[in-house]
């Protein structure tokens, strides 16, 4: 099976002082579906952010989608970043952008046609049932909302990765439940590789998963 | 609203400093206007031992743009005596030439000092006249206008520049954000700034139209016309074609550099 992550004896770290992950090894399959838990401020959301290029390694190899991003050029990481999609606790949304054209923005970045992307838009406003919203901006909307829109906008550019931080965080059951479901959507009709940082895992997801927890900064696989 | 309100804060700046560059320019226009009009009535008187050709003054210093002899009549006619018309003649022919010479454009202390100094090369001239002091007083009166027209010019450039900076921080924050998710979704540069550099184009744009209305009004207006009138100076208060583009390039020069400095300073956050 191929490998969308591969990482080996990678450490992250803010400032010298201090190692969030050390020397951990680890890789994700094409297609799967993986958790990563471990108690605040163990260093999950900071592995994430390894993911997308937000921080580099400081020692060890990390390749994600075939780059090599522990020495990365600005315009490749821009390229492995236009195929992954990203979910954040806070949304994250352009708040002076209309949800339509939030959702439109990694469709634009990645250059595809005036028509393909507005039949995209529309139909993903409908499978996250916002398509009476469109035209409101991200403030009018509640939590729940808002976090949906940031799913439609991740799965728009149908990205090889989704990396997703604490989705539901912020979210009451019912408005959780639905981000679950998309997420599942997502990896068991596209094959689209998920990763989700989380304090718990949802029982009620049908889908086969690998669960990775960190601690003190080592990497364990649970199951 | 509130991005009306970012607009209307660098589209005012950018005002202040066009409106400040445009006036220094009428100052300045409006300074060499007065300059060659007091050149035109600016003259100074030679005394020669002997007839010297206009053509012969002329080489003596680049700066004379016409020679002018004086008549010795008037000087014969102080002498109010009863001399005869034969004696007369020949005492117009011993008495010394007078010349009055014109000069291009009106001099500075340092010219006129360079144009005796020529003048006095020619042996036949005895005496040099450059009414020095009336003209001293005028020339130091237009330098010192024109300067503090500069200075206070530059002190408005500069606390308009210092708003520009904190409209810069504004800016900074506002767009941070938008430029940072972009980032996130592999937005090149170029995309992710477009929009602030749109937004720094249109201000620009706006704010040299409406400081080219503003000006093409003050050029029409009647007051302005008759204070110009007045000073006996013909002033071209507004260029259709230099100075708009003039202001346009410093206007987009100016807005477009905050904009670079808004996507240099950009730091992503996560």
């Amino acid at each position: 099976m191929d490998k969308v992550i591969v990482a080996n004896d990678i450490s992250l770290s803010y400032n010298a002082n201090e190692t969030i992950i050390n020397q951990a090894n680890f890789s994700v399959d094409s297609g799967s579906f993986v958790f990563i838990t471990g108690a605040s401020g163990s260093g999950k959301s900071t592995l994430l952010k390894s993911f997308f290029g937000a921080i580099k390694p400081i020692q060890g190899s990390l390749i994600v989608g075939g780059v090599e991003l522990s020495d990365v050029s600005k315009n490749k990481l821009n390229f492995l970043r236009r195929h992954i999609g990203i979910v954040f606790q806070d949304y994250k949304l352009i708040k002076e952008w209309t949800i339509e054209k939030n959702i439109m923005m990694p469709l634009i970045i990645n250059g595809y046609e005036k028509s393909v992307i507005q039949n995209q838009v529309e139909s993903l406003l409908k499978h996250v049932r916002l398509k009476h919203q469109a035209g409101k901006y991200p403030l009018e909307l509640s939590g729940g909302e808002q976090q949906r829109v940031a799913m439609a906008r991740a799965l728009s550019h149908n990205p090889i990765l989704i990396l997703a931080d604490e989705p539901t965080g912020n979210l009451d059951e019912y408005s959780s439940q639905l981000i679950w479901n998309l997420l599942e959507g997502a990896n068991t009709q596209l094959k689209t590789t998920i990763i989700v940082v989380t304090h718990r895992i949802p029982s009620t997801l049908n889908v086969n998963y690998k669960h990775y927890h960190i601690e003190y900064g080592e990497i364990y696989e649970i199951s | 609203m509130k991005s009306v309100k970012n607009h209307f804060s660098l589209i005012i700046a950018l005002l202040s400093i066009l409106f400040c560059i445009q006036i220094f320019i009428i100052v300045d226009r409006s300074i060499e206007a007065y300059k060659e009009n007091l050149a035109n009535n600016y003259s100074i008187v030679v005394v020669s031992k002997k007839q010297i050709k206009e053509k012969e003054m002329l080489l003596l210093d680049e700066s004379i743009s016409s020679v002018q002899e004086l008549p010795p009549d008037n000087v014969i006619k102080r002498l109010n005596t009863n001399i005869d018309k034969k004696n007369m003649n020949l005492l117009k022919l011993t008495l010394p030439k007078f010349y009055k010479l014109y000069l291009y454009k009106f001099p500075t202390p340092d010219d006129i000092k360079k144009l005796k100094l020529n003048l006095s090369k020619n042996k036949s001239i005895t005496k040099i006249e450059d009414f020095a002091k009336t003209h001293d007083t005028t020339y130091k009166l237009l330098v010192l206008f024109k300067n503090v027209v500069f200075i206070f010019a530059m002190v408005v450039s500069i606390v308009t520049m210092l708003l520009i900076l904190k409209e810069l921080r504004i800016w900074q924050f506002k767009h941070n954000e938008r430029m940072s998710v972009m980032g996130l979704f592999g937005a090149p540069i170029w995309l992710r700034s477009a929009i602030l550099f749109r937004l720094a184009i249109v201000d620009a744009l706006i704010s040299s139209v409406l400081i080219f209305l503003i000006f093409i009004y003050i050029s029409t207006n009647k007051w302005v016309l008759l204070q110009f009138q007045n000073l006996n100076i013909k002033v071209e208060v507004f260029n259709l074609v230099n100075d708009s583009l003039l202001l346009l390039a410093i206007s987009l020069i100016v807005s477009v550099t905050l904009a670079a400095m808004v996507v240099l300073g950009h730091k992503e956050e996560v």
